[in-house]
C-alpha cells in the first residue's frame, strides 16, 4: 500500500500524517504537491487536516479548485481510496465527493478536545478492523464540523449506511452532549455510496501512539493498509 | 516643519532630539524623526531597563544565543537547539482584543522561524480584569479568540499558559506569548546584512498603513481616546504567515540566503537598522520597489508602518533566482529592494531622491541610556500589614468558593479553543503544572511553563520575581524535567514614575538571584513599560517562561492521582503565611499583607529530590502548592486523576486551619508514592535532607481533611469538580 498526503497551502496536518503512516505504521509515504498533476501512483490519497487557504471563503472551498483535485476526481471515480481529515473531509464535501455541507460548531467556538466515537459501519476499507458498535478515543480540532446534510440527503445517506461514524460517550451512548459540534445525526465520519472516499472530522493520526493519550486512530490506517479485496 | 509639537508628538524630549542633531550632524527630516522615534522608543531601545537587566545571568554551558537577538537559543543535545522567546502584546490587545493578541501570535512565532527553527510550541500568560465587569469578559473573549485563530491556523499547537485575574488589568490587560522551535544546531540563521552587493529582498505580505506608530504607542501612557488608536494596532492574516513560515524554513534549508529578519514592531525601520548594525554594515532600499497595498504612501508611512507577515533576506548574490522560486511556490512576493553596501549608513530612496540618510550606529547604539530614579512605594507600609482576622465557620464553603474563583477554576473553557494537540508531541495536555512536547524519534521531551503571581510582586516585588522563577522551576520539577533556560517578559508601569522603577528594580534582582541559585541562564525575553491607563499602574508583573528537559519521556509525571490506597505525601513544611493569598482575596476581598516567604536554596533542594524520587521510579504523581493553597493542590489532583479518585489527610500541624488549608507557602510539593515504594521514597527524603510527611491516602470518592482530629473538609470530589469546572464557563453561557 502506497499512501499520498496531499499539501495544500495552510495545511498543517501534512506532516503529522506523514511521520505516523511513515514512521509508525512504516507505508510508503509520499507528499503530493496541490499544483501538480501527478498522483505519483499512490493507492490511497489522504487530504490532511489543516486551514487550506486559511479557510478563506469556506472551508476547504478554495482547495477544491486546486490542479490536483482534477486527477483526484479521476481517480476516486476509478475506486481509488481516499480519506479526508477534518479540513481535509471538508475539502471532499466540496468536491461534490461526499454530499452536504458543514456549519460552524453549536457553541460558535473552535474545540480541541478528545471525543469518543462509535463505529456504525465496520463493513468499509477504513473499518473492517473495527467492530460495529466499537468506541475509538480520538481528538478533534475543528471550528467548523456541524455536519449539515439537506433532509433528502439524511434518508439517502441512512439507506446506504454511509454513516460511518457517530459522536458518543465513552460507553457509546448518542447523546446531545456528546455530539459536541451539533451535527445532523451525529455523524463524525461518513463515506460514499461506492465506499472508496471517506471523510472524518476526528484526527486518527493524532491518536496513533499511546504517549499522546490514545492509539485508538492507527485502526483506520491499518485498515486501509489491509483494505478488503 | 519640525518644532517642539512635532517632537513631542513622537515621544522624544527635547533633550533627545538635541542628541540627534548632534549625533547625525544635520536637523532630520520628519522620515528621519519617525525612524529615531521607532528606534528610541522604550520598547525598541529597553533605555530605562537595560542598566537593571544585566544583573540577570545570561551565560551557561549550553547557552548557543543570549539576549540581543530575535530569540535566545539552547542546546538540548542530539545535535539540536531550542529556539525561545517570549513577548508582549498588552497594548493592541486592550485596544482591539482579537487582532492584537493574533498579532501578537504572529509576530513571536516569526521571531522563532527568523532562526531557522520550525515552531512547535506556544504558551501564553493572560491577564484580565474581573469577569463580573462586561468589558474585562470581552477583552477576554477577543483575545482568547485571536490567539486561536492565528496560532490553530499555522498549526502551531498552543499547549499551556496561565491566565490572572484582578481589578489592576481592568484597563490594561496583558497579553504575553511565548514560543519555542526546534532547530538542527549547525542550522541556525541570524539576523546579518554581510557581504557588500549582497541583494536585500522584500518578502511576504505587502505594505499597509496598519500599524503606525505600533512600537511608540507601547512607549506611552494611555487616556482613554482608544477609538483614535485603533487604527495604530495591526491586522493578521495567518494564512500569510504560514505561507511565509514554509517558504523560508525551505530556502534556509537550501542555503540560498545570509541572513534574515522578520518586520516586527518598527518594521523596515528596524529590519534594515539592525541587520546592517549586527554586521557593521550599511544598506540601501529603493522604497519605489516595495509591494504595496495602498496608493500615495510616504516614505515617513513606508518607514513606520507595522504590516505584518513581512520579512527583511539577505541573499547569497548568485542564489536571488532560486530564493524567488521558492516565494512564487508558496504564492508570495519576494522583491529585490536594494543592497547592502559600506560604511554603515541607511539610505532609502523614494521617488528618485534619497529620503533617509542616516548613520545605523546612532540609530541602534547611541540611543541615550536612563538611570532613573528610584524611590520605595509608600502603599508598601500600609498594605504590608495585617489586622488579625476570624477564623471561618465552614471549610468547605471556603474551599467550593476558591475553587471557583476565576484564577483558580479550570481553564478548559479557555484552552479547548486553542488546537493543542497539531504537530503529534504534545504528551500532557494543558492544565498539568507544566506542558510536555516529546521530541519525535528521540527519548527526550521538553518541559514548559509560565508563571507569575502578580500579587506577590505587588506586595514585595523582589519576593516576587523570585518566587515567579522558583514556582516556574517548581512546574517543571513536578513532571520530571530538569529547568534549562529562562525567558522573561516585565510588565510594569510608567518607568518615569520612581516608585515604578522601584518595583521593577527590584523584581529584576529577585530573578536574578533566583536565576543564579537554580543555575538557569535568561536567554532574552521583553520589557513592557507604560502599562497605565488613566494614570493607575498595573501590578508589577514578572511573567517567567522556563524551559526544561526531561531525559527520559516514559518517565514523566502528572500530577492527576494514579492509584487508590497510594500514600499521600507533602514535600516541604506548611507555614502560617496567609498575605497575598487567592483566599484573603477571595473570602476577605483583602490584598495584603506580607508575600510568603522563600529560601531559595531550600526551595532548589525540595525540587532536587523531587527529579530524584521521579527518575528512581517512586513518584505516581506530583503537583505544587501554588494558588489556594494546599486544600486546592489536593483537590485539583483529584480532578485530574482520570477515576477522579478523592483522598483522606490527617494534618498535625498547629497552625491556623485557614492558613494550613489555603496559605500559600512556597517550596512544597504534593505527591503520590505506591506503598512498596513508600520507605524508599522516606529514605531518599532523609538522606537528601528534604521534609517529607505522609500524610495520608489516596481512595474513595470524598476530599477529606482532618486537622489534629477534626474533620474540617469533607465534600463529594464530583460536587468539588464541578465547581471547579463550571465556573468560567457559566460566566461566558449565553443566557
Amino acid at each position: 500500500m502506497k499512501f499520498g498526503v496531499v499539501i495544500f497551502p495552510g495545511s498543517n496536518c501534512d506532516y503529522d500524517t506523514f511521520y505516523v503512516l511513515k514512521e509508525i505504521l512504516k507505508q510508503k509515504t509520499t507528499f503530493l504537491w496541490h499544483k501538480e498533476h501527478d498522483l505519483k501512483n499512490v493507492d490511497c490519497v489522504i487530504l490532511p487536516g489543516g486551514f487550506s487557504y486559511g479557510d478563506y471563503l469556506r472551508s476547504g472551498s478554495i482547495a477544491a479548485f486546486s490542479p490536483l483535485m482534477q486527477e483526484l476526481k479521476e481517480f476516486a471515480l476509478k475506486g481509488g481510496l481516499v480519506l479526508g481529515i477534518c479540513n481535509g473531509f471538508q475539502v471532499l464535501l466540496e468536491l461534490g465527493l461526499l454530499p452536504g455541507a458543514m456549519l460552524r460548531n453549536k457553541n460558535l467556538k473552535f474545540l480541541c478536545q478528545f471525543v469518543h466515537i462509535r463505529v456504525e459501519n465496520d463493513k468499509t476499507h477504513f473499518t473492517h478492523k473495527t467492530k460495529e458498535g466499537q468506541v475509538l478515543k480520538i481528538p478533534i480540532a475543528h471550528f467548523d464540523g456541524n455536519y449539515f446534510p439537506p433532509p433528502e440527503t439524511i434518508q439517502e445517506i441512512k439507506k446506504n449506511n454511509q454513516i460511518v461514524f457517530r459522536y458518543s460517550d465513552a460507553k457509546g451512548q448518542i447523546s446531545e452532549e456528546a455530539n459536541v459540534n451539533g451535527s445532523a445525526e451525529s455523524i463524525a465520519g461518513l463515506i460514499n455510496k461506492e465506499g472508496n472516499v471517506m471523510g472524518m472530522m476526528p484526527h486518527p493520526e493524532r491518536a496513533s501512539e499511546v504517549l499522546l493519550g490514545s492509539e485508538d486512530g492507527r485502526i483506520i490506517f491499518e485498515s486501509i493498509i489491509n483494505k478488503i479485496d | 516643519m519640525i518644532d517642539k509639537k512635532v517632537i513631542e508628538e513622537h515621544n522624544l524630549t527635547l533633550e533627545e532630539y538635541e542628541k540627534i542633531v548632534q549625533l547625525i550632524g544635520k536637523k532630520p527630516n520628519i522620515t528621519e524623526l519617525g525612524i529615531f522615534s521607532l528606534m528610541w522608543s522604550e520598547h525598541c531601545s529597553y533605555k530605562s531597563s537595560k542598566i537593571h537587566l544585566k544583573k540577570l545571568p545570561i551565560r551557561g554551558k549550553n547557552v548557543i544565543q543570549g539576549p540581543g537577538e530575535n530569540a535566545g537559543i539552547i542546546d538540548i543535545g542530539d545535535g539540536l537547539a531550542a529556539v525561545f522567546k517570549i513577548e508582549s502584546h498588552n497594548h493592541p490587545s486592550f485596544i482591539e482584543p482579537y487582532q492584537g493578541a493574533a498579532t501578537g501570535i504572529g509576530g513571536i512565532l516569526r521571531d522563532i522561524f527568523t532562526m531557522g527553527a520550525r515552531p512547535i510550541a506556544l504558551l501564553d500568560s493572560l491577564r484580565f480584569g474581573p469577569l463580573s465587569k462586561p468589558k474585562n469578559k470581552a477583552i477576554m473573549e477577543g483575545v482568547v479568540s485571536g490567539i486561536s485563530g492565528y496560532g490553530n491556523s499555522m498549526g502551531v499547537p498552543t499547549v499551556g499558559g496561565d491566565i490572572y485575574f484582578n481589578n489592576c488589568y481592568s484597563l490594561n490587560p496583558l497579553v504575553n506569548v511565548f514560543a519555542l522551535g526546534i532547530v538542527e544546531k549547525n542550522k541556525i540563521f541570524y539576523a546579518r546584512a554581510e557581504g557588500v552587493g549582497n541583494p536585500v529582498l522584500y518578502v511576504g505580505s505587502k505594505t499597509g498603513r496598519d500599524g503606525i506608530h505600533g512600537a511608540t504607542m507601547a512607549s506611552a501612557e494611555f487616556g482613554l481616546d482608544l477609538e483614535q488608536k485603533r487604527p495604530n494596532v495591526q491586522v493578521g492574516d495567518p494564512f500569510k504567515e504560514k505561507l511565509l513560515l514554509e517558504a523560508c524554513l525551505e530556502v534556509m534549508a537550501k542555503d540560498l540566503i545570509v541572513g534574515i529578519q522578520d518586520m516586527g514592531a518598527a518594521g523596515l525601520t528596524c529590519s534594515t537598522t539592525e541587520m546592517a548594525s549586527k554586521s557593521g554594515s550599511g544598506i540601501e532600499i529603493n522604497l519605489d520597489l516595495v509591494p504595496q497595498r495602498e496608493e500615495g504612501m510616504t516614505p515617513y508611512e513606508m518607514m513606520l508602518s507595522e504590516s505584518q507577515e513581512r520579512m527583511l533576506i539577505v541573499a547569497k548574490k548568485d542564489k536571488v533566482k532560486d530564493v524567488q522560486q521558492i516565494f512564487s511556490k508558496w504564492d508570495l512576493d519576494a522583491v529585490i529592494i536594494g543592497h547592502v553596501t559600506e560604511g554603515g549608513k541607511l539610505k532609502v530612496k523614494a521617488g528618485g531622491k534619497i529620503v533617509v540618510d542616516l548613520p545605523v550606529d546612532a540609530i541602534i547604539n547611541l540611543c541615550p541610556v536612563y538611570k532613573r530614579e528610584s524611590k520605595t512605594p509608600s502603599y508598601l507600609k500600609s498594605e504590608t500589614r495585617l489586622r488579625p482576622l476570624p477564623l471561618p465557620e465552614n471549610y468547605n464553603h471556603i474551599l467550593l468558593k476558591l475553587l471557583s474563583s476565576a484564577t483558580i477554576a479550570e481553564k478548559e473553557w479557555v484552552y479547548r479553543q486553542y488546537d493543542h494537540t497539531v504537530q503529534v508531541n504534545t504528551a500532557f495536555l494543558p492544565g498539568s503544572d507544566a506542558s510536555l512536547l516529546r521530541i519525535k524519534n528521540k527519548k527526550k521531551a521538553l518541559a514548559l511553563t509560565l508563571d507569575g503571581n502578580p500579587l506577590y510582586s505587588y506586595l514585595d516585588p523582589r519576593t516576587g520575581g523570585k518566587i515567579a522563577v522558583a514556582e516556574a522551576c517548581r512546574n517543571l520539577a513536578c513532571v520530571g524535567a530538569r529547568p534549562i533556560g529562562v525567558t522573561n517578559c516585565l510588565n510594569f508601569g510608567n518607568p518615569e514614575k520612581p516608585e515604578i522603577m522601584w518595583q521593577f528594580k527590584e523584581v529584576v534582582e529577585g530573578i536574578a538571584q533566583a536565576c543564579k541559585t537554580f543555575e538557569i541562564p535568561v536567554t532574552g525575553g521583553n520589557v513592557s513599560f507604560y502599562n497605565d491607563t488613566e494614570g493607575v499602574s498595573i501590578y508589577p508583573s514578572p511573567v517567567l517562561g522556563v524551559v526544561g528537559i526531561v531525559d527520559d519521556v516514559s518517565k514523566m509525571v502528572s500530577p492527576g492521582f494514579k492509584k487508590e490506597g497510594n500514600s499521600v505525601i507533602l514535600l516541604g513544611e506548611n507555614k502560617e503565611e496567609l498575605g497575598g493569598s487567592e483566599y484573603l482575596k477571595c473570602v476577605f476581598d483583602m490584598e495584603k499583607g506580607l508575600s510568603p516567604r522563600i529560601d531559595l536554596k531550600e526551595e532548589k533542594r525540595i525540587q532536587e529530590f523531587c527529579l530524584e524520587a521521579i527518575s528512581e521510579g517512586l513518584v505516581e504523581s506530583a503537583h505544587d502548592v501554588s494558588e489556594g493553597g494546599l486544600a486546592v493542590c489536593l483537590a485539583e489532583c483529584s480532578f485530574l486523576s482520570l477515576q477522579k479518585i478523592g483522598f483522606s489527610l490527617n494534618l498535625q500541624d498547629e497552625i491556623r486551619p485557614d492558613a494550613l488549608l489555603f496559605g500559600e507557602t512556597q517550596s512544597r510539593i504534593v505527591v503520590t508514592s505506591k506503598n512498596q515504594n513508600l520507605q524508599k521514597f522516606l529514605d531518599l527524603a532523609k538522606k537528601r535532607k528534604v521534609k517529607a510527611t505522609v500524610i495520608g491516602k489516596t481512595g474513595g470518592d470524598r476530599v477529606i481533611i482532618c486537622h489534629l482530629k477534626n474533620k474540617i473538609i469533607d465534600l463529594s470530589v464530583l460536587e468539588a469538580c464541578k465547581a471547579w469546572r463550571e465556573a468560567i464557563p457559566e460566566i461566558f453561557r449565553v443566557k
